[in-house]
Parts: C-alpha cells; sequence; structure tokens
C-alpha cells in the first residue's frame, strides 16, 4: 500500500461520522412477572446533552443499568462509544454516578478517586484528581474519610467520581437528589461545562426545570416504553403570548388572528405563534396600540416541559415527535 | 483478566479489613489466645514436670496444640465468613458495587479481587497466628511440631475452603445468611467428622461413611485432619491405640493423601467458578 492509498484511507476514516456516545435497540427486561422495559431504542450523539424523564418505575434506571453492563438485559444491543457494551473496555471513558450513590466509607476521598482512577486505567495525575474534587466543592476535604460525609457531601463525591477519568460519556442518574438548591446550580454549571467540551451526558432527573435547561434532547419513558422523544422544540411545540386588552375593535381582533389563533377568556386573549422569532410580539402590540387598543399586559408563554411530560404519561399513547 | 484491577481489589479488601478494624479485633484476640495457650502450658510443664513420661509429655502437648489450633481455624473461619459476606454481596446491596463495576473491569475480576484479598488475609492470620502458637509450645514445653509447614499450609488451605464457599454464597444470598451458613457448615462437616471418626473406632461403617462423606461434600474437615496429623507427635497414636485415637476429635489417624488434596484443589476451583457465574449474572 503507498503512502497516498493510506492517507486516502485516513481521511476516509476521518471524515466518518463520530460514532454515538451510546447506541441501544430493543432493550428488554422482564423482572419475574413485572416487564421493567420494552423495546427501548436511543441514541445519544457525542457532545449531546440528553435527558431522561418518566414517573417512578417508568425504568429510567433499568435503562441506565443496561447500558453500562450492570443489568442484563433480556433482549437487545448496546453499543458505548463505538463498542459493543458487553466488551469491559468500552466503559473505559464512561462516567457514572449512581441513582444510588455509596462509596467505601473506610477509604477518604482521595483515595476513593485514586482507587477509579486505578480501575478505569487511565493514567490520571494527582493534581488532577485534586481539581475533580475541587470542582464538586470537596478540595478542602480530600483527606477525610468517607464514613463522616453526609448524603449531600457524598453525591458531590460520586460526581467527582463520574467526572475524574476524562470520560467521554457521563451517565448522571438522579445527580441532585440530596444536594441543596447551591448544589443543584454546581450541578447544572457542571452539565454545562461538560456540554461545551463536547462531553455526551445522559441526565436522568425528576427536576424538570433542571432538565429543560441543559439538555438538547429529551426522551420520556413510561412504562418501559419510549413514549416521546425529540429537541425540546420538538416536544414543546409553539410559543404563545397572553394579552390582556380592552377597547379591542374588530380591525384588532383581524389583527391578532393574523398572528395566529387565538383563544379568548373575558379580556384575556392567548394567541399561539407559529413562528417564534424576535419581532413577531413587538410589531403585534405596536400594531395593536396603533389600532386604539388598551394593552394592559403582555405575558409570553410557553408550554412547559412539565405540562408536556404530564400530558404525554395522561395520553399514554401519543407518538415520539422525533 | 486485568491483573492491575485483580491486585487493586485485593489490596482494597485487605485495606478494608484493616480499616475495619477487623485485624485488629483478630490481633487482640489472638494476642489473649497466645497469652492464655502459653500461660498454660508453661503451668502445665511446671505442675507435671517430672511426673509425666517424655512420651505422654508429648502426646498432651500435642493433643493441646492440636486443641489451639482448632481455635484459631475457628477465628479464621468466623473471620473470612463474616468478612466474605460484606465485602461482596453487602456491597452490592448497599450500592458501592455499582460505580466500581461501572469500570471497565469484567465481574470476575472484580471476583478474583475479592477472593485473592481474603486468601491473603485469612491464611495469612493462620499462618502467623499458628507459627507464633508454635513458638509458644516450644518455648514451654519444648514440643515441635512435626511437619510444621505442611500443617500450618494445610490450616490456610482449610481457610480458602471455607472463605471460596462464603464468597459463592455471598453471591447469592444476603452478607448476614451467607456468613452464618457457611460458618454453619463449616461446624457441621467437624461435627461429621467426629462422628465419622467414632463410627470408625466402633467399627461402624455406616457411621463411619458420615465423616467420609461430609469430607467430600466441603473438604475442610479432611484439610483440618491433615494439619492435625502434622501438628502431632507421631508416636501420639501409638499411645493412644488407634481405635481410640480415631475417635479422639483432637488427634488425627492418618496424613493427607495427595488425591484428597487434589480433590479440595478441584472443589475450591469448582465453587470459584460457580460464584463467578452466579456473579456475572447478577442484576446489580
Amino acid at each position: 500500500m503507498s503512502q497516498s492509498d493510506l492517507r486516502e484511507a485516513a481521511d476516509l476514516v476521518a471524515g466518518l461520522p463520530p460514532t454515538p456516545a451510546v447506541w441501544c435497540t430493543g432493550l428488554r427486561k422482564r423482572y419475574g412477572k413485572r416487564t421493567a422495559v420494552d423495546g427501548v431504542s436511543l441514541e445519544i450523539g457525542r457532545g449531546e446533552v440528553v435527558g431522561l424523564l418518566g414517573p417512578n418505575g417508568a425504568g429510567k434506571t433499568t435503562v441506565i443499568k443496561m447500558l453500562l453492563g450492570l443489568v442484563r438485559p433480556d433482549a437487545g444491543e448496546v453499543m458505548l462509544l463505538g463498542r459493543p457494551a458487553a466488551d469491559p473496555s468500552a466503559r473505559v471513558r464512561v462516567g457514572y454516578l449512581p441513582e444510588l450513590f455509596r462509596y467505601q466509607p473506610w477509604l477518604t476521598a482521595a483515595e476513593v478517586l485514586a482507587l477509579h482512577v486505578r480501575l478505569s486505567g487511565v493514567d490520571i495525575p494527582a493534581p488532577e484528581q485534586r481539581e475533580a474534587l475541587a470542582l464538586v466543592g470537596l478540595g478542602e476535604r480530600a483527606a477525610d474519610r468517607v464514613g463522616g460525609f453526609s448524603k449531600g457531601m457524598q453525591q458531590r463525591l460520586g460526581l467527582a467520581v463520574a467526572l475524574v477519568a476524562r470520560p467521554e460519556f457521563v451517565v448522571l442518574d438522579e445527580p441532585t437528589s440530596a444536594l441543596d438548591p447551591l448544589g443543584r446550580v454546581d450541578v447544572r454549571d457542571i452539565v454545562l461545562s461538560l456540554k461545551s467540551r463536547g462531553i455526551a451526558v445522559l441526565l436522568n432527573s425528576h427536576l424538570i426545570g433542571e432538565v429543560e435547561r441543559v439538555c438538547d434532547r429529551v426522551v420520556i419513558l413510561d412504562r418501559g416504553h419510549v413514549a416521546a422523544s425529540g429537541t425540546l422544540l420538538e416536544l414543546l411545540g409553539q410559543h404563545e403570548v397572553r394579552l390582556h386588552l380592552t377597547g379591542l375593535p374588530p380591525a384588532g381582533e383581524t389583527r391578532l388572528s393574523a398572528a395566529g389563533r387565538v383563544e379568548r377568556e373575558g379580556e384575556w386573549f392567548t394567541v399561539a405563534l407559529p413562528v417564534d422569532d424576535e419581532d413577531t410580539v413587538p410589531d403585534l402590540v405596536r400594531d395593536l396600540a396603533a389600532l386604539g387598543v388598551r394593552v394592559h399586559a403582555v405575558e409570553p408563554g410557553r408550554i412547559s416541559l412539565e405540562e408536556r411530560l404530564l400530558g404525554i404519561l395522561r395520553d399514554g399513547t401519543e407518538g415520539g415527535a422525533a | 483478566m486485568n491483573a492491575r484491577a485483580v491486585l487493586t481489589i485485593a489490596g482494597l479488601t485487605l485495606r478494608e479489613a484493616s480499616r475495619r478494624r477487623v485485624l485488629l479485633a483478630l490481633g487482640v484476640l489472638t494476642l489473649v489466645l497466645l497469652g492464655l495457650s502459653g500461660w498454660g502450658f508453661s503451668r502445665f510443664a511446671a505442675e507435671t514436670g517430672g511426673s509425666l513420661t517424655s512420651g505422654e509429655a508429648r502426646l498432651t502437648a500435642s493433643i493441646v496444640l492440636n486443641l489451639v489450633m482448632f481455635g484459631y481455624s475457628l477465628i479464621a473461619a468466623l473471620g473470612t465468613a463474616f468478612l466474605a459476606g460484606p465485602t461482596l454481596s453487602g456491597e452490592t446491596e448497599s450500592g458501592i458495587a455499582l460505580a466500581v463495576l461501572a469500570r471497565p473491569i469484567r465481574r470476575s475480576t472484580f471476583l478474583l479481587g475479592k477472593w485473592l484479598g481474603l486468601v491473603v488475609f485469612g491464611s495469612g492470620f493462620v499462618v502467623l497466628a499458628g507459627l507464633a502458637q508454635c513458638l509458644i509450645v516450644r518455648a514451654s514445653v519444648d514440643y515441635w511440631p512435626p511437619e510444621p509447614t505442611k500443617a500450618l499450609a494445610l490450616l490456610a488451605a482449610q481457610t480458602v475452603v471455607l472463605l471460596t464457599l462464603a464468597v459463592l454464597l455471598s453471591t447469592v444470598i444476603s452478607p448476614m445468611a451467607s456468613g452464618v451458613v457457611s460458618v454453619g457448615l463449616f461446624c457441621t462437616t467437624w461435627v461429621a467428622g467426629v462422628v465419622g471418626g467414632i463410627g470408625d473406632s466402633l467399627g461402624n461403617d455406616a457411621v463411619a461413611r458420615v465423616g467420609s462423606v461430609s469430607r467430600m461434600i466441603l473438604p475442610t474437615d479432611g484439610l483440618w485432619r491433615g494439619a492435625m496429623n502434622a501438628f502431632q507427635d507421631p508416636s501420639a497414636l501409638a499411645f493412644f491405640g488407634d481405635a481410640d485415637a480415631g475417635a479422639f476429635p483432637f488427634l488425627s489417624m492418618a496424613p493427607l493423601t495427595g488425591t484428597y488434596l487434589a480433590w479440595a484443589v478441584v472443589w475450591t476451583a469448582m465453587v470459584w467458578a460457580l460464584a463467578a457465574v452466579s456473579f456475572a449474572r447478577r442484576d446489580l
């Protein structure tokens, strides 16, 4: 093979799209007679932050454990960072904070990190390990035994463990369940910083606001199925604006209808806006004012992820947007 | 199999034993036992000095040494069985194993590391405590076992057999239950061995078979009898007469055969493999 052939082959390989951080298809798991997960397929691209939502018992943690080889699927396939998940080396660049986070109480925080670095097989210098502890606010407690840590501190330690071995894919299962509001903000910042560094994140959280703020995409699980999945825009659809108006002439009503579908409750008008750009609402208000309409209030509205989630779970049969 | 990960987990298990004060507790217990037996042996030497023939003295030293060694093997059995439970099924129950097993290591690697750590801990304990005991006996009554290395190695092997069973049990049942069951089986096999010895001395084949069968099912008692045989003075059996010595729980009639030792190795490998399969299939 000539030098140019080699280069061509290298270019070809380099030009291939990177393998997804995780890809799974047809995951199924039964515990006795109960089906916990039934035909779940999902894909998370490199650098993508995906939220996993669903009610208790929807199978979220089971799906996560199957992705990481902690639970054996009855059926289905999993590829982690381009390798079959059955091969332990697929997990070299994977960080995981379990929902049930416990670390060896007889070790110090720094020793727990050193243990995970050794097991990951990645060479991480000691200062970098200390940075991971400092990032989660445990820099001062590195030499303290984990046994003396509060639940919140143990969860912070778990976050450091998930991040210490330079992961390319991080799985956070309820990462803020034991954290105070400050801790939640810290976690949000950490996830956003992972996103900016191109690290893929799978975030399972009950805090819908948290998911809405940081995730590119959301997968909603219900009774072991993917009930819906898509980007936030796809799932939440259009924006709307609520206006409190008096003295509305027919021309004003026509102007409102031109902006979008109108629903009226007394003096309140809700207009569903088909396009979400910066000009639609200011133009509408300007035109209404020019028509002599008295504008008392303008409230931007958007179907919240929570409403959408509840809607999907109540319907039970709604298809995914993507 | 990843040797670095095995050694890391083995080291972690030893560190757990030391940090959780298991090592300290065992050390204190051993010192008490060594002190008491040292005092007992020296009193025995002082009070019977001259009144016993050298044969009688050696016989008594052999029996008492075997008795004290049984105490150590029991401590090692209890220690490792109750350590194996928490360290394996306790970690899976509490969730500690979740983060560890999400690392790029096989379940069998993790299990081998845990087992190796327990083997070093358990056999290290019996060998060191047993050796200290032999030295005390030598200093107080001037008795030195005929084959101390073989005896201590067999005592260590007995510990390994039992902790392998405890590891298997802890992959399927709760930590507490695994400790109770393995120690229970250990004691049952010992009693069955004694019953078998009595059957032998009475010439009752059916009763004697109880001992042989139990020694095949769980090789702890067989290895223990091999260890006793290597600790005791060869003249002790002649003194008692074969039939009576057989019925006595702290004397052993015959040295261990190579076949039995091979069986113990095969048994341990089989039980370990079962444990590995059971642990690999377990959902965490």
